[in-house]
């Protein structure tokens, strides 16, 4: 039984190599044909952009760039099928152009601005002699099918017309011993099929990388945005929270504080005159003295929560779990201590998230996972709501994305109507020393 | 009453030690991290540890830590934890050992000594105490469970102050009734909420906790 089981496996591993290898070579077939269209849109962009050097051309050049970004786009998801993922290195289109010339100007001036563009160019032209590299598989199949042909027979009608023997493979073949010979090559060839379509693909998805690939000028000109939008965003947010506290002092605990002196000097004066009066005040005073701390007290807690510092994430959001009139169940694998203000934006996060799910969705059960894999912070919260919480809806939701881009995080959430909501967070960060204690 | 003192705030101590003076508590050490604590503790076997859950040096849960280590080494010693902010989950930790002698308090309420005093006495004799903060927050966590809200605006109340640690007669006193008239308030909430009747105040209280924990 054994036996049988070790050759059904072995069939099953030939014949996903064989359709991987067939797969592969529609896909190299298609290169090849795409480099020949690369060459004619080489020769149209080519002459358009000259035409719009001398004044004429822009009308088209706009139309033909679509073009050539399919196809450019189009040999980058082969790349990537391959394993070797290229990034669409394009400026970002701007959001809107004039319906007018100036707007159609301003297009091309996008277009060609683009150092994206002009190394399109070139892929294009060089993709014609590199494109053919895809046409290897096939050429090797077809070279091997011809061998079987030509081995299983075919060799002699050949042989009858000419008088002499057909060269395959160094072969002259012209008898049936010559004819086994090409077989068993042709067999040789058939095998190697399987193995030579991916590296054919795969050098030709290097040479996609290399050309169609992001510059490096491009990759940081895009960090250098992305970090300028967020960093604006995290001094503005933390500009709101700094007046949220210090509003909160003012209004709340210095307030009381100032109070209590009030209180406390009338106590100084009657103490003597109207000693009942003066324990009246004191009893004020102290229950004003226990406001101010419980005030102070829900600050701290919106700032820091406390056992978030003694504690960790983990345990913090456990805390959260217990406090929420929800069941919460928290599942955590952080098998160390993050980095303070991730820690503490997740905190937030998840804490803002379990309000939505206790005041919009109906939720009964709220599940949260915390695992952190390859220098990367998943959090995930799932209710059994009602669902259809949306991005575009909420600031709550849009804070939390925030708050998660400065870390270069992202957030994820799908709530189909009718529910359940899943929300995935994912935040880039290292862990620093394990945790001595967790219980 | 010999008493152990740990708080790391010189102020804050020293405050605790008058007070407690002032009531004839005697403070037999008064240390200010949580090593020291379990050595004094140790040493000096007090009738009650008044401890801050926040310690240096890593200013976490030493003061916790140390405090439920010693209740391992010396089983039923009665501990008071003080604290900044009440934590749900610590008060959990602190009374998952099942035995009395407990309490959780939030600092605010040393202010009013004669509730502090009688705390710390509770806690002495065995029994609970706990923050009312802790306790008003188990009861929202709850709030949907069926059980509870079975329960009358009134038995709702008593069962928050069982919770609390007080007795039959602080009960009576708080809400200006007869203890005739807790004690039954007290037996209508074990009949809804099928607890064992018990005479035992301690075990009476960590019935309630663990109900509400469930």
């Amino acid at each position: 039984m054994r036996t049988t089981g070790t050759l059904t496996d072995a069939l099953g591993a030939w014949r996903a190599r064989a359709r991987r290898a067939g797969a592969d070579m529609a896909v190299g077939a298609a290169i090849a044909a795409g480099s020949m269209a690369a060459l004619s849109l080489f020769l149209v962009t080519a002459y358009f952009v000259i035409l719009f050097v001398i004044g004429i051309g822009a009308v088209a050049l706009p139309i033909v760039t679509k073009g050539v970004r399919w196809l450019c786009n189009l040999n980058r998801r082969a790349a990537g099928r391959v394993g070797v993922p290229v990034a669409v290195p394009y400026h970002p289109e701007p959001p809107e152009f004039e319906k007018d010339i100036v707007g159609w100007m301003r297009r091309c001036k996008w277009i060609l601005m683009d150092p994206a563009t002009w190394r399109d160019l070139l892929w294009l032209l060089l993709n014609t002699a590199a494109g053919m590299i895809g046409l290897v598989p096939a050429a090797v199949l077809y070279y091997a099918l011809e061998g079987l042909a030509v081995g299983a027979g075919l060799w002699q009608p050949i042989l009858d017309a000419n008088g002499s023997g057909r060269w395959y493979c160094f072969i002259t073949v012209d008898s049936w011993p010559s004819a086994l010979l090409a077989l068993a090559a042709a067999g040789g060839l058939l095998f190697a099929w399987l193995w030579v379509s991916r590296p054919a693909l795969k050098a030709h998805a290097y040479f996609t990388r290399f050309l169609l690939g992001p510059a490096e000028r491009t990759v940081l000109a895009s960090r250098v945005r992305h970090l300028a939008e967020t960093r604006s965003t995290a001094l503005d947010t933390q500009a709101a929270e700094l007046r949220r506290i210090e509003r909160d002092l003012h209004d709340g605990a210095q307030a009381r504080l100032v109070g209590l002196g009030f209180t406390l000097g009338a106590v100084e004066r009657n103490m003597d005159r109207k000693p009942e009066e003066a324990r009246r005040l004191l009893r004020e005073a102290r229950e004003s003295s226990v406001l101010a701390l419980r005030e102070l007290r829900d600050l701290v807690r919106g700032i820091h929560p406390p056992v978030l510092a003694e504690r960790g994430l983990a345990d913090a959001v456990r805390a959260l779990g217990i406090d929420s009139p929800l069941e919460v169940v928290v599942e955590a694998d952080v098998p160390g201590a993050l980095p303070a203000p991730v820690e503490s934006a997740v905190y937030f996060s998840v804490s803002e998230l379990l309000t939505n799910a206790l005041k919009h969705s109906g939720a009964d059960r709220v599940e949260i996972a915390l695992r952190h894999e390859g220098d990367v912070l998943h959090a995930r919260v799932a209710d059994d709501g009602r669902g259809g919480a949306d991005l575009g809806g909420g600031t709550g939701l849009h804070g939390i994305r925030r708050r998660l881009a400065t870390f270069d995080g992202t957030l994820d959430i799908s709530s189909p109507v009718g529910g359940p909501t899943v929300t995935k967070m994912e935040i880039p960060c290292a862990l620093s020393s394990p945790k001595t204690s967790s219980s | 009453m010999r008493v152990v003192l740990a708080e790391d705030l010189f102020l804050l101590r020293q405050g605790l030690i008058q007070l407690l003076e002032a009531y004839d508590f005697e403070v037999v050490a008064a240390v200010d991290n949580g090593r020291d604590l379990s050595a004094a503790l140790a040493e000096h076997r007090p009738d009650i540890a008044i401890v801050d859950v926040r310690l240096p040096p890593t200013f976490t849960t030493e003061g916790l830590q140390a405090a439920l280590q010693a209740r391992r080494d010396i089983p039923g010693l009665p501990i008071l934890v003080l604290s900044q902010n009440v934590e749900q989950m610590y008060a959990r930790e602190l009374l998952a050992d099942g035995t009395g002698g407990i309490g959780y308090l939030l600092k605010d309420s040393i202010f009013d000594n004669d509730q502090f005093i009688d705390a710390i006495s509770r806690v002495a004799a065995g029994g609970t105490a706990m923050d009312p903060a802790v306790v008003a927050q188990l009861m929202v966590s709850h709030a949907r469970d069926e059980p509870l809200g079975a329960l009358t605006a009134r038995e709702r109340h008593v069962l928050e102050l069982m919770a609390e640690g007080c007795s039959n007669m602080a009960i009576a006193q708080r809400l200006t009734i007869s203890e005739g008239a807790a004690a039954k308030h007290i037996s209508n909430i074990f009949a809804k909420l099928m607890l064992p009747q018990d005479s035992d105040s301690n075990r009476r209280v960590l019935a309630v906790l663990a109900y509400l924990n469930a």
